[in-house]
């Protein structure tokens, strides 16, 4: 096992294994044609973090707009290019590469004890799939853009003027990139773990990316097949979907949502995994039901195939399909539930530290309740039918996906940043940038959830004036979080550019990732670590594995 | 609106599905606040007797079997209640008594028509008679629409190539809105109205009020709809005043201009019994019969300079709203 790992790591001959990762090869090159799974995970970060910030842009465009009934800055036809570039983006070439993409490449092969993904090769050149995914959904916004939603349903899609094929081919190329991720990491865990990394030491953050590189790897050629079919109907004029040829536009949702219900799973499950690690960090004790929670990860990812249909209840498929539908979507909670019990549980009798990256954790265990709770609404046959295509449901999957993936897409940004770049970050400040966020992202859903059951359907351009107090309170949100994401963005710039050298563990965790220099060296480990305790086991852990950093704030109390 | 009407979750309820669903609904709503308070409120508890003291180690993490299978199996009760009670409501929702009365829906980008039993029509409003089940029959000629009325708290698809149902009995005499409810789309322009004002036109215009009246004055309403309407002073319309009122009624205001500018289509003005060059060559006098054609049959025989994508309003107009149309256009000449 050991020599595959050397053998991968070959390529860079000349370079010192035990150099920082950082300085091991100079020049842009170095970095492009990099094998390292680390630089990799870097230039995922980058990049995902840039189609945040333009996805976000396109959030605030659409509350600007609707601010005020009628036109406030842009016509119809753009604002519905504008909200469906603003849900493509998010999904497609943010959430879903995010946290396993990311995230995942930098630290899962770290926290393995590996040298390595099992395929880094594969592993760059799902990097490169990626960018040219990115390339095709770019050139469609400038080629007019889409306005279909991020749905693209049939038979608006394949008969909408605007370049719909070129964007869902940028999607997808961007499905292979998540099969080939997936498939990495699946082999990485299986192959590469180091001696005493049995399964039941694995890090929570590796079960979740396991159990989300399984759903990438069977349900997004789903979403290929379905976009093939979509771009061969609407180039070649095939009828599949399109009623007047013999299609059934039906059909169209129970194919897209086969793939993208499972995808609900590849959003949340890593942002679930991430807060596992903060959760155990900062509470400085093992997680409470550490199997309970590996398996419920699993149990989401077996459970979000079999529940698309919860997407359809108005669509007009048969009565039956949609009673077993709801009754299978109720089983969701279970997992769920199991997850957020166990998280609360972890608190108990801890040392609670609350930096940033806690109060993200925090944060998740908050908006995630609130995001599962308001599910039940959507669960529940007869209620979901007044709520199906309101702003509810547009508030519950952001309570989910923001509230929860990109919260902790934070907490985990701010957690292994030290890790990543070597560098401590400003933790008042940080703290200052999670009010605002936390406070701003309530603001903009909370008046969603009402006005949604009071009838406001969704992807509106204009409303009734009943509706405007709702959107304008959004709105105001709105800004608040923006203001939340500059300044944590300049937290980050300045601790690139200023920030004090961070010890190797600076957080005090357990966790085998912060076993090595931070930033890690070029080859993770000095020499193939041998694994004797599990990743949370503080009582078993020593004080120089606990190193603590954030010096002067951690031993004002410790001492 | 005052601020406790702001907060209300739920908007004003006008049918026998109200209170059942009202009831459901908070329950689940009450619910959640237990459970969330109880959860996060635990959390947060936690969180400060728990807080990072000096000298004071985390305890080890021990096993509570009892406690784990609690929590897995508890909320399954609530769940399968929560199931049970939503399927029942869902049963109701799509089983129409087989008395109802059934209306015609037929939906596309970006107006409404109601075909009602005896044959008359009318555009992005619905009347109907209180305290009797009402039937929608749904289609749609283009791309998805839905039907959505939060006063009944009922919604349904409209899917091209098939017919979907959705049916309600209405408790209260009024108006309420209806909207569309799946996504569908805008007109790349505004349009420009004949005051002069640019109104723009879409998914989000596609709605409109549904008149629930006295069952006492249901028989009238339908006699009335056959018929051109009247002036306040009784007086009945004129074939082309009705005309101009139908323009804007059915829509034909998204496309067409009564000023002399194109828009999607050709426009109305100083065209009746010109000649017009259509996009197979041909030359083609515009009269009575062009012009009814055009209307039933619209991509047959299509102006150069426009595309073939009118909706047909065959089965959407009597015989006399098309006189009254063509009466109209007549008059612009």
């Amino acid at each position: 096992m050991a020599t595959e790992v050397e053998h991968a790591a070959d390529p860079h001959g000349g370079i010192d294994p035990n150099e920082n990762y950082l300085l091991a090869g100079k020049g842009i090159w170095s970095w492009l044609s990099t094998l390292d799974h680390k630089r990799i995970g870097v230039m995922y970060l980058i990049s995902v973090i840039l189609a945040f910030f333009l996805g976000g842009m396109f959030a605030l465009l659409i509350r600007l707009e609707l601010l005020t009934p009628g036109r406030t800055i842009m016509g119809a036809a753009t604002y519905n290019r504008v909200f469906t570039l603003h849900g493509a983006i998010m999904v497609f070439l943010f959430i879903i590469p995010s946290i396993p993409a990311a995230m995942g490449n930098f630290v899962l092969p770290i926290m393995l004890g590996a040298k390595d993904v099992a395929f880094p090769r594969l592993n760059l050149m799902s990097f490169y799939i990626y960018v040219i995914g990115a390339i095709f959904c770019l050139f469609s916004i400038v080629s007019g853009a889409v306005d279909t939603g991020w749905t693209f349903y049939t038979p608006y899609s394949t008969t909408s003027s605007s370049s719909v094929v070129s964007m869902t081919l940028g999607v997808f190329i961007l499905g292979f990139s998540s099969i080939l991720t997936g498939l990495n990491f699946i082999v990485t865990i299986h192959k590469l773990r180091a001696p005493g990394m049995h399964w039941r030491r694995l890090p929570l953050f590796v079960w979740g990316m396991y159990a989300t590189s399984v759903i990438q790897v069977l349900a997004t050629p789903v979403l290929a097949i379905t976009l093939a079919l979509l771009a061969m109907e609407k180039v070649l004029g095939l009828g599949i979907f399109d009623a007047s040829l013999g299609g059934d536009p039906v059909l169209f949702q129970h194919f897209f949502w086969f793939y993208s219900h499972p995808a609900v799973y590849i959003m949340i499950v890593p942002g679930m995994a991430v807060v596992s690690e903060l959760f155990a960090t900062f509470s400085r004790r093992a997680v409470f039901g550490y199997f309970a929670i590996a398996m419920s990860s699993l149990g989401l990812a077996l459970l979000g195939f079999l529940v698309w249909g919860h997407h359809m209840f108005t669509s007009g498929q048969s009565e039956f399909a949609t009673m077993v539908f709801s009754g299978l979507t109720m089983l969701v909670a279970i997992p769920s539930g199991v997850k957020v019990f166990n998280w609360t549980a972890t608190l108990y009798k801890g040392s609670i530290w609350l930096t940033t990256p806690m109060l993200y954790a925090l944060s998740f265990l908050v908006l995630f309740t609130i995001g599962g709770l308001t599910g039940l609404f959507l669960g529940t046959l007869s209620v979901d039918i007044h709520l199906h295509d309101t702003y509810f449901v547009v508030a519950h999957f952001h309570y989910v996906m923001m509230g929860g993936t990109v919260m902790g897409f934070l907490g985990g940004l701010l957690y292994w940043w030290p890790k990543i770049t070597g560098k401590l970050y400003n933790e008042p400040a940080a703290k200052v940038s999670w009010a605002f966020i936390f406070v701003g992202f309530n603001a903009v859903f909370i008046a969603q959830f009402i006005m949604g059951s009071r009838g406001m359907p969704r992807r509106y351009y204009d409303y009734v004036p009943e509706f405007r107090p709702y959107h304008a309170f959004s709105t105001y949100g709105s800004w608040v979080l923006a203001v939340g994401f500059f300044i944590l963005a300049g937290v980050l710039v300045q601790s690139l550019l200023k920030g004090a050298k961070s010890p190797p563990n600076p957080w005090g965790s357990a966790g085998f990732e912060w076993n090595t220099s931070s930033p890690p060296i070029f080859s993770n480990f000095a020499e193939t670590p041998v694994i004797t305790r599990g990743p949370y086991d503080y009582h078993e852990a020593t004080e120089e594995e606990l190193f603590d950093g954030f010096p002067e704030d951690f031993k004002k109390t410790e001492s | 609106m005052n601020s406790t009407d702001l907060m209300k979750q739920l908007p004003a309820q006008w049918s026998t599905f109200g209170p059942g669903y009202d009831w459901l609904f908070y329950f689940i709503y009450w619910m959640s606040v237990v459970l969330f308070v109880g959860i996060i409120g635990t959390a947060i508890y936690f969180v400060v007797k728990y807080r990072r003291q000096p000298g004071v180690k985390a305890e080890p993490t021990g096993h509570n079997l009892v406690m784990e299978l609690a929590w897995t199996v508890a909320p399954v009760i609530l769940l399968v209640l929560l199931f049970h009670w939503g399927f029942a409501g869902y049963v109701s929702l799509t089983t129409p008594p087989p008395d109802a009365l059934d209306i015609r829906v037929r939906a596309r980008k970006w107006s409404w028509d109601f075909e009602y039993p005896n044959g008359g029509h009318t555009a992005n409003e619905v009347t109907i008679p209180v305290n009797r089940p009402v039937r929608f029959v749904l289609s749609s000629e283009d791309v998805l629409h839905a039907m959505f009325i939060p006063a009944f708290r009922v919604k349904r698809d409209a899917v091209p190539g098939m017919y979907t149902t959705l049916w309600f009995q209405a408790t209260h005499t009024g108006d309420t809105r209806f909207y569309c409810a799946e996504y569908c789309g805008a007109a790349d322009e505004p349009v420009t109205q004949p005051d002069g004002t640019q109104r723009e036109t879409g998914h989000f215009s596609m709605g409109g009020l549904v008149h629930i009246v006295p069952q006492a004055r249901w028989g009238g309403f339908l006699e009335g709809i056959l018929r051109a309407p009247t002036h306040p002073d009784g007086r009945e319309f004129t074939a082309a005043e009705w005309g101009e009122q139908l323009y804007t009624q059915q829509n034909c205001n998204t496309c067409h201009s009564v000023n002399g500018s194109p828009m999607t289509g050709p426009t109305w003005q100083h065209i009746f019994g010109h000649e017009a060059a259509l996009t197979d060559g041909t030359r083609v006098t515009v009269d009575e019969n062009y012009l009814r054609r055009s209307i039933l049959e619209p991509n047959a025989q299509v102006v150069q300079g426009f595309n073939p994508v009118m909706p047909s309003y065959q089965g959407s107009l009597t015989d006399r709203q098309l006189d009254a149309l063509i009466a109209y256009i007549r008059s612009l000449r």
